[in-house]
């Protein structure tokens, strides 16, 4: 990829783009939790029985008298959370994303983000990539449900690196939080020591004809789009969207007005999260045509991620033909 | 030891009836003002929430969040007005400001609002949307434990509101826990919006329900000033498990044709209803907020 001026603080030093190490993101979440009920007493996890796949049962073994215990009950667990905020706790609550956010909509909208408690949400196992579990388990709605709520930030990291700094990040911020990641092992390549700013987007790769916003493992997917693109000599800026709200308004402005087309990217449903983030600011701010990747207004179905990715139109082939729509659409 | 922070202001059972007596009227003045808001619930709790905000709670007006207060989570956002009249009462805030219920630009939203959005000193968190509140008191009961703190807490529940699953959840959470700094109050009135409770959604054996999840039942009747007041002293002896009060209570007490009838559960009396409910609810030592019928 030496083509391309890449920003090299955002990414790891020796990256190989053909062999990346694998980690989970869930286990960034883990570490984090971790580390910081070291540092910070305060610090209080809830279980809902997922223990284990959200990776807070490490916080469990090694500070059991913060680690609460409510069963399978999203709603009280959100409650609980809000409840123990209030008394100056700062709680993670954490379960897979479709439970966290669909079940107790409700609970978050009026105990958590209406109040302005001091809870972390944190949803593992989210978009396609929970795979055989089929279409039940896919969270592709929850950016959408969380992003309508006046007062949540909702971030989606991109590898386990990134997971880890918003969990510790999130701490020091006394608002609600929604943060999204994975089950499965994914490339783990941004620098841990490189910026990182809720709000403040991460331009990867510069380029001058389109650019691609993405958000979680569709950086990745993207980044495997830069290359392929590449080849055809069409040069791409590619944004690591990681916050979706508040979002960096100033990125997407000036990536329509320097490149004149956009290509969002996430695994999640087109209406309601990144790409109609973007769409919403570029409507206000700087009209310019935009691609969406994403699910189409559907559920998904069992299968394997790779599989469900070329199946639901989100693998990187797709971002490229994607890229070369929106330049066709410049005026 | 644990200071009592500012209570009680009326140890004689006579003068809580007086005090209980003057928010009803209060209640009924505040919602002839807003020609909105619910009437039968909050007439209802009058005696529990003098008992509690002039006798039984730790607290200190004059700084409503201090760390030693005793928490109040009132899950039946609807009851406001109750809360609303208690607390200016009590000092909170200025009395003139019940005049505001439901008006925009007030604090006195409809249901409670959160203290970052609105403010309103005494209130803790955002209720309305039934259910909610059991959750978030067990949640306050967990952290106080874990602080070490010995500051009480109170959540009121209603009885129609019993049908939300999420508050059997909460149950089970006190449970195996062992919150024993958390009481459950429940308005057991028997009305709800649309009927009485037992023509909705069957509830009894209720006493038995909250015995089964664990927690300690006291059955009282929640117009009987002493008998609420010795329970809250008996909730707080509970070692090991959370307790629960069932307060047996009449929707719109004091007010005849109110009294009993689920139809008063949201809506507010009109300007001839308000002359007769305040007859029946003789005027008091402390004085009415407004004259309403005089225009003052």
């Amino acid at each position: 990829m030496n083509y391309i001026n890449k920003f090299e603080n955002y990414l790891i030093e020796d990256l190989d783009l053909n062999n990346p190490e694998l980690k989970e993101t869930r286990r960034g979440f883990g570490d984090a939790l971790v580390d910081l009920g070291k540092s910070n007493p305060d610090v209080v996890v809830l279980g809902g029985d997922v223990s284990g796949s959200v990776r807070t049962d490490m916080f469990r073994d090694a500070y059991p008298d913060r680690f609460f215990s409510v069963g399978i009950a999203e709603q009280d667990m959100m409650g609980t959370a809000a409840g123990l905020a209030l008394v100056g706790k700062i709680p993670f609550a954490s379960t897979y994303g479709e439970f966290a956010t669909g079940r107790p909509f409700d609970q978050i909208r009026q105990s958590i983000a209406y109040s302005e408690m001091n809870v972390k949400i944190c949803a593992s196992h989210c978009g396609f990539t929970v795979g055989p579990d089929g279409a039940t388990h896919q969270s592709l709605e929850d950016v959408g449900i969380m992003r309508i709520l006046p007062h949540m930030t909702v971030v989606t990291p991109v590898d386990y690196n990134q997971t880890y700094r918003a969990i510790i990040e999130c701490t020091k911020s006394e608002h609600p939080f929604y943060i999204r990641f994975y089950r499965d092992n994914s490339p783990n390549y941004t620098n841990p020591h490189a910026p990182f700013k809720f709000g403040k987007a991460d331009t990867l790769f510069e380029g001058s004809d389109c650019t691609i916003i993405a958000s979680g493992l569709m950086v990745w997917e993207s980044m495997m789009a830069l290359e392929a693109l590449a080849g055809e000599k069409i040069s791409c800026r590619l944004i690591n969207m990681h916050t979706i709200k508040p979002i960096d308004r100033e990125a997407i402005v000036k990536a329509a007005k320097d490149t004149g087309c956009i290509v969002t990217c996430e695994d999640h449903q087109k209406i309601g999260g990144l790409g109609g983030a973007v769409a919403e600011v570029l409507a206000q701010e700087y009209p310019a045509p935009v691609e969406f990747i994403g699910a189409s207004d559907t559920f998904g179905e069992s299968g394997k991620a790779a599989e469900l990715y070329e199946k639901y139109g989100i693998a990187s082939r797709f971002i490229v033909e994607a890229v070369k729509r929106a330049i066709k659409r410049k005026k | 030891m644990f200071p009592n922070l500012k209570n009680p202001v009326f140890t004689d059972v006579d003068d809580l009836n007086e005090m209980a007596r003057q928010i009803r009227r209060d209640i009924i003045n505040m919602l002839l003002i807003s020609k909105s808001g619910h009437s039968g619930g909050p007439l209802g709790l009058a005696d529990i929430f003098a008992a509690l905000y002039f006798n039984k709670l730790n607290l200190l007006p004059e700084d409503p969040y201090n760390q030693e207060r005793d928490y109040v989570f009132l899950s039946i956002g609807h009851v406001a007005p109750v809360w609303y009249a208690t607390l200016s009462r009590r000092g909170f805030f200025p009395i003139d400001e019940l005049k505001t219920l439901r008006k925009v630009n007030g604090r006195l939203q409809g249901h409670p609002a959160p203290l970052k959005t609105h403010g309103v000193p005494g209130v803790e968190i955002a209720s309305g949307a039934l259910g909610q509140g059991l959750s978030i008191a067990v949640g306050a009961a967990l952290g106080l434990k874990l602080s070490g703190k010995p500051n009480h807490v109170y959540c009121i529940c209603g009885d129609g509101e019993l049908g939300e699953g999420q508050i059997w959840e909460a149950a089970m959470t006190a449970d195996h826990h062992k919150t024993d700094n958390l009481t459950v109050i429940v308005d057991r009135n028997h009305c709800q919006i649309d009927n009485r409770t037992e023509n909705v959604l069957k509830l009894e054996p209720l006493a038995d329900k909250w015995k089964a999840f664990g927690f300690e039942v006291f059955e009282i009747d929640g117009h009987n000033m002493k008998e609420v007041l010795d329970t809250i002293d008996a909730v707080k002896k509970v070692k090991g498990k959370p307790s629960c009060i069932i307060a047996y209570t009449k929707m719109g007490r004091g007010v005849s044709f109110m009294e009993d009838n689920y139809k008063w559960h949201g809506v507010p009396p009109n300007d001839e209803q308000g002359k007769i409910a305040l007859g029946e609810l003789p005027s008091t030592k402390f004085g009415d907020f407004v004259d309403y019928y005089n225009g003052k």
